[in-house]
């Protein structure tokens, strides 16, 4: 059914589109097109876009494998301070990312928490390592994917699982025959929104990471480098991170939740 | 706007020490590295004169140069090296620039300096976790000066964005090592230890004022602007670690 909206919800949602959208062109307006190869192909942009590339992929991989278990227990298990760990693992998605890279220095680095045991141990994600930025990444982008998930889990329709189950299908089964593909689309949209937060990451990162190319310097911080030295290539750089973001989430959303 | 300034509004008189008859509101746009001595500065000043407050903007000095070409209403801006100053005179932004402190570079370490850095030259040890700036930071310039001129070649961990950024990563103990201005460790109190580098070693920082063209508080801006060569502004500046300017 085609409806015509009230005439200011009209005007609010075109509010709403030229207040992301302006900035946006204010950006293309301001590239150096000329410039835009030279640019993308010098070496440390290029070694930025990669490091950028593996470790979101990273991320959204540690993303996964811990949160989609998270998110099947907070949506399918009842236990006490069930709401209190809900709310604790979304905390990154309103924590100033700086504050949250200083709390990752507090628990991982060769004085924290944890980090005081496990320095040294090889794979750990020590600060100023390449791990120490999935780490950030991950720790910023997972929300995304739990609260999607769990939403997805929760809409379902259960009784398609009840019924698996009385036709003997053991919970593994019933998991990925069942459930997996009812939820599949939350979970896309949910692992989209995730690595595309992670693609972005530029606080928690440049805290606990640091900032060396080739190793931690992701794209954000390279763009960050270079606004201070020359803006205008770091627009062109903008322009690649935002291309790649706006590409995954368009395509990734209309090839797992059809048209929206 | 004007009304603030409480009708003195004659531009380009010779800027006097302020006093009790001025009143207003004057925005300073000022490099992070004087946030210590100009947030001091500001109580003293406001004692001097009841009638003057002041407004401040802290950030990289690149970024105020961006703010300020961007309208940014600013009425004094302040950074921490001579070219991005030279980026507003260029664009006749600003009133001819003056320096008014200089600062040194420090080697900040752990409390104590438990690893027994000694100068420089130490900051090649392989045992060292040592954090840098980025060249395109100030600090991280100067700092690159230092160790090339003593040949002194270095394996950061890091190059960090801002000086606060390094100094969290000494004082978290995830960096042994790393060099900052002299006024950094003295404001970072007893978190982190300094080693000195020698005066023939050290490069000097320094830190132009200008008044902004487009102010409607010239006379409030030149005030503070004065009080800074001789002053409560002075004594603030000194007490935090910045050296005359030379």
């Amino acid at each position: 059914m085609k409806r015509r909206p009230p005439t200011a919800v009209a005007i609010m949602a075109a509010l709403a589109v030229a207040m992301v959208a302006l900035p946006l062109v204010g950006l293309l307006l301001r590239t150096p097109w000329p410039d835009l190869g030279p640019v993308l192909a010098s070496p440390d942009v290029r070694q930025a876009l990669v490091l950028s590339a593996e470790c979101s992929v990273g991320a959204l991989g540690v993303s996964v494998v811990l949160g989609v278990p998270l998110a099947w227990i907070l949506a399918r298990v009842s236990f006490p301070g069930r709401s209190l760990v809900r709310a604790l693992v979304t905390l990154p998605m309103v924590l100033p990312p700086v504050v949250g890279g200083v709390a990752l220095l507090f628990a991982f680095g060769r004085r924290g928490l944890v980090g005081q045991y496990l320095a040294g141990v090889p794979g750990f994600p020590s600060p100023f390592t390449t791990g120490a930025v999935v780490l950030a990444e991950a720790f910023v982008a997972m929300p995304f994917l739990v609260i999607t998930a769990e939403a997805g889990l929760r809409q379902m329709d259960q009784r398609f699982e009840e019924a698996a189950a009385t036709l003997g299908a053991g919970p593994w089964r019933r998991f990925w025959t069942v459930t997996l593909p009812l939820v599949a689309p939350s979970l896309a949209a949910g692992a989209t929104l995730c690595w595309a937060r992670a693609l972005g990451e530029f606080g928690a990162t440049i805290t606990f990471a640091g900032n060396l190319p080739g190793r931690t310097q992701t794209t954000p911080t390279a763009i960050y480098v270079l606004l201070e030295s020359n803006p205008e290539h770091a627009v062109a750089v903008s322009l690649v991170l935002l291309t790649v973001s706006l590409a995954a989430l368009i395509g990734l959303r209309q090839r797992w939740l059809g048209a929206l | 706007m004007l009304a603030a300034c409480g009708g003195s509004t004659s531009a380009g008189s010779a800027p006097a020490t302020p006093t009790a008859g001025q009143s207003g509101s004057v925005t300073v746009f000022a490099a992070a590295s004087l946030t210590e001595a100009f947030t001091d500065d500001r109580t003293k000043l406001a004692a001097v004169n009841p009638g003057l407050s002041l407004t401040f903007s802290f950030a990289g000095s690149q970024q105020l140069v961006a703010q300020i070409e961007s309208g940014a209403p600013a009425d004094v801006v302040a950074t921490a090296d001579e070219p991005s100053m030279g980026k507003l005179v260029a664009a006749n932004l600003v009133d001819t620039p003056r320096d008014f402190a200089t600062n040194l570079l420090e080697i900040v370490v752990a409390p104590g300096n438990p690893k027994g850095v000694r100068g420089l030259s130490d900051l090649s040890r392989a045992d060292l976790k040592v954090v840098l700036e980025d060249p395109s930071v100030p600090a991280g310039k100067y700092g690159r000066q230092a160790l090339d001129r003593q040949g002194v070649k270095v394996n950061p961990v890091s190059l960090e964005l801002d000086v606060k950024s390094e100094l969290v990563k000494v004082e978290t103990g995830e960096a042994d090592a790393g060099i900052v201005y002299v006024t950094d460790i003295r404001s970072a109190g007893g978190k982190v230890s300094g080693v000195a580098i020698p005066g023939d070693q050290n490069v000097v920082a320094r830190y132009p004022v200008a008044v902004v063209r487009g102010t409607t508080k010239r006379e409030l801006a030149q005030a503070f602007v004065q009080q800074l060569y001789s002053g409560p502004g002075r004594q603030a500046l000194l007490a935090r670690g910045f050296l005359a300017p030379r």
